[in-house]
This record gives C-alpha cells, structure tokens and sequence, in this order.
C-alpha cells in the first residue's frame, strides 16, 4: 500500500503533484460510490474556525460524521479564548493536535494553516487561510469537473467574474493547469486575472484567451466557471453596465456542447438567473454536495492508508 | 595603495566593498550593523574604476559568514566581501543570491500570519528574467526585491 498523502497536510494547490490530485479524485469517487461510515471509527477530528464560515464548516463535520468519526471544535474563534486572550497560533495549534487525529482550519490571516502545518503532530487541512489558499475548494471542483467530464484532461474551461480576488479561480487555474486545459478568462478590466498567473501560465506554455463576454465562447465550453462579481467593488452605474456582460441566462445555452457543465462555488447572487437551473447544464448545487466527498477523500487519505496508488 | 586609504584601514572584521552608489545606507538600516556597537566606517559616493561611484562599509570586530554575506546580494549583486585580520585580507568572496531569507525582512503583506507569531519571516528568491522576487514561505505571496529596499 502506498499512498503518498497519508499524514501529510493539506495547505495549498501548488504543493501536490498531478498524481496526488488523481489519486484525491479517485478517492473522491470510491467514496461516493461507495460510502465508508466506519473508516475514522474511534477518531476525533478538531474542526477550528478561527473566523467563521458556515458552509465548509458544515461540509467539513459532515463529511467527518459520514466516515464515522467524531468532531470537537469551535465555530467562530472570535468568540473563544482562543482568539480573544491572545494566545497565539503556535500554542493553539500544539493544544488542539495533542487532543484530535487531524484537524481542519479556517483563519482570517494568509499562512495560518501553513505556520499550523509545521507545530502541529497530526495532519492540518487548510479550509481558507485569508485570501491565499482554500484547496478544498479547487479538489472538489476537481472531482465535480472529472466527474461530469470522464477525465481532467484537455478540457476548455472558462472563468467569468471576479477573477482578480477570487482565490479558488486562481487554484483551480493552476491544478487544471496540470492537465493540459485551454483557459478562456471573462472577466471586466478591473477584475482581471492577476499577472502572476498569467506569468505562470506563459511560462508553461499554457493556451489561454481573453474575452469580454460569456456569449463569444459559451458555444465552445466543457466547463463554464461562474463567480460572483461582488457589487462593493463597483459604483452603481458601473456595476448595472458591467453585471450584463457577465451573467448567465438560460437563453445563452441553446448552442451549447453537449458535455458543458457550469459550476459555481456559491453562493450565487444574481450572476446566474434561476432559468438555468432547470437547464441540464446546471451542475452547481451537485458540486457543492461533492464538497463533502472531496473532504471524505482527503480525511480518508491523510488519516489512513486504506487508499493509494496501487 | 591609494585605493585602500580612501576610507581608513581596520585591524579586525569585514569590508563590504563595491556596493552600488546609494544602497550603503540601506545595507547599515536593514542589517540593524549600527546596532551592534562595534565601529563601523562608511563610504558613500567612492569613485570607482568600472562603476563610477560606489559606496564601501567597513565593520570592525564583526566577521560576516557566507550565509550573512549572501542576504546583500539582494541589495548590492557585485559586492565583494573581505575578511581581514591584523590588517591584511585573509578571505575575499562575491556575493551569491541566497535561495532563501530568512528572519531578515518582515513581509510586506501585513496580514501574513508571520507577523505575530513567534518565528522567522522566510522567503524563497525567484529569479524572474533580469529581476529577483521573493515569496513569502507563509502567504505565498511574491513581491518585488525594491518593495524590501523602499521599507523603512
Ligand atoms: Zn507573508
């Protein structure tokens, strides 16, 4: 048995391998397809917001509760001694890895989980460390994207929104980035992709495309990714103008390739209308139950070594 | 011999030379050497043969190791090192870029977890065409070599 991942931490997309990320979307699917209520029988797994965030919060205890294990933790750690009598990480950390198996994290400050990472005697999973990193997010769109696609490989996936600040964007760019996929990027000027990707991407020799409308690629697409533009970014008028080109309507898809997908990591606003929902494109309320089983797969493959490459 | 009596002579410690014109008052701030109580002589503006002007730091009684050395490059990528000892150069190297940097720099971003924890700031050099970068170990996050010089 060998699976590279065990006892290993989850902190940031960058860090794995293209074997490790198919061996995540291979557990990912084992477990959906066939559930594992007793693997983490016996073990505990702390689930620490240090900021709070409902909905992985939830997708990462259930996701415990599914494989049997159980979950101590704190929701918003605002409200904990934690965050108020000024310990620090580094001590908090020790404390929780002396009492769980592995635990899972969300903190406001960018290298949280990395710095948690090295004092910590069991695995940390990072669940969003400021505006860095949020792996969980990307592998589960991982999983959604080979799930609905049969494969990873050469696929044409478009970004539309806030790809300026939207972090899951920009690691979901680089994990497809392994993969050999063509990237189409529709975003407004002021939310455009960042240089450093771009770079990355020029550097590998990767085909991406610009574009200022959903309209001039949606034909073309296996995944269409959507974000929500956030309206705090804009004055009202520019944000009415902008907000046109970059919503999708039902009306849109009627040329569409058989095979597209559209994900979102919701919450949606009004960046989709609700006519696509019906439509048998939507695939965004699916991808955010794969949540739950990308997570399974990474407690299952950092806590035991039941899974692994044969 | 003209040369060396441009900025007196030292008996112990080292001589960072061939630093560019402007970058010596950086290289005093961000290796805190004023804080070390030993003599330090500086030269600022020295002529020199192929690049004009340059700027020298002597530092008595303190040797700098490689690893010390190496942090200058960011700052002055042709200074040479000389270690002297009774008045005579003993050892004499070039800087080389340091892979890494650590406990140096603070990190620009300042929501980056390394500011209040107990442990070193440490960031990966990154040769990016002519220019260095360096990322944060901890937020991942790149910067431009100047944005370390303009801090105070
Ligand atoms: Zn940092």
């Amino acid at each position: 048995m060998n699976n590279p991942l065990y006892q290993k931490h989850i902190i940031s997309i960058p860090d794995f391998s293209r074997q490790e990320l198919e061996l995540i979307v291979d557990t990912a699917q084992s477990i959906k397809q066939q559930p594992r209520p007793e693997l983490l029988k016996n073990k505990v797994v702390a689930s620490c917001f240090f900021e709070a965030s409902t909905r992985t919060r939830l997708s990462f205890e259930t996701a415990v509760q599914r494989l049997g294990g159980s979950v101590i933790g704190f929701a918003d750690g605002g409200n904990t001694s934690l965050g108020k009598k000024g310990e620090t990480l580094v001590d908090s950390v020790k404390v929780i890895s002396s009492y769980s198996d592995a635990f899972f994290m969300r903190h406001p400050q960018e290298g949280a989980a990395r710095l948690a990472s090295e004092f910590s005697s069991v695995p940390v999973i990072n669940g969003g460390d400021g505006s860095n990193q949020h792996p969980t997010q990307t592998l589960l769109d991982l999983f959604t994207i080979y799930e609905t696609q049969g494969s990873l490989e050469g696929l044409k996936v478009a970004f539309v929104g806030d790809l300026k600040y939207g972090r899951t964007v920009h690691s979901l760019t680089q994990a497809l980035s392994l993969f050999g996929c063509e990237f189409y990027f529709i975003a407004p000027k002021a939310l455009a992709m960042p240089d450093y990707i771009i770079e990355e991407l020029n550097a590998r020799e990767i085909k991406y495309n610009l574009h200022d409308s959903i309209e001039e690629v949606v034909d073309e697409l296996d995944i269409l990714y959507m974000t929500r533009v956030q309206k705090e970014r804009f004055d009202e008028t520019e944000y009415q103008h902008m907000k046109s080109s970059f919503i999708l309507r039902a009306d849109m898809l009627k040329q569409v390739k058989e095979n597209l997908k559209i994900l979102h990591p919701l919450p949606r606003v009004d960046e989709i209308t609700t006519d696509v929902d019906t439509t048998p494109y939507a695939y965004y309320f699916e991808q955010a139950e794969n949540g739950v089983y990308a997570r399974q797969a990474l407690l299952a493959l950092v806590m035991t070594n039941e899974f692994g490459a044969q | 011999m003209k040369k060396k009596l441009q900025v007196e002579a030292i008996a112990h410690g080292t001589v960072i030379d061939h630093v560019p014109a402007g970058q010596g008052i950086k290289i005093l701030k961000f290796f805190q050497l004023s804080a070390a109580q030993e003599r330090i002589t500086v030269g600022l503006n020295l002529p020199s043969g192929e690049q004009q002007q340059k700027d020298l730091i002597k530092v008595e009684n303190t040797v700098f190791d490689e690893n010390q050395a190496n942090q200058l490059a960011l700052f002055a990528p042709n200074a040479t090192i000389n270690l002297i000892e009774d008045f005579e150069v003993v050892r004499k190297f070039h800087v080389s870029t340091p892979e890494q940097v650590k406990g140096v720099f603070a990190c620009p971003n300042s929501n980056c977890i390394s500011h209040n924890e107990p442990i070193d700031s440490n960031f990966y050099v990154r040769h990016q065409q002519q220019d260095i970068k360096l990322k944060c170990h901890y937020c991942e996050k790149t910067f431009d070599r100047g944005l370390f010089s303009e801090l105070d």
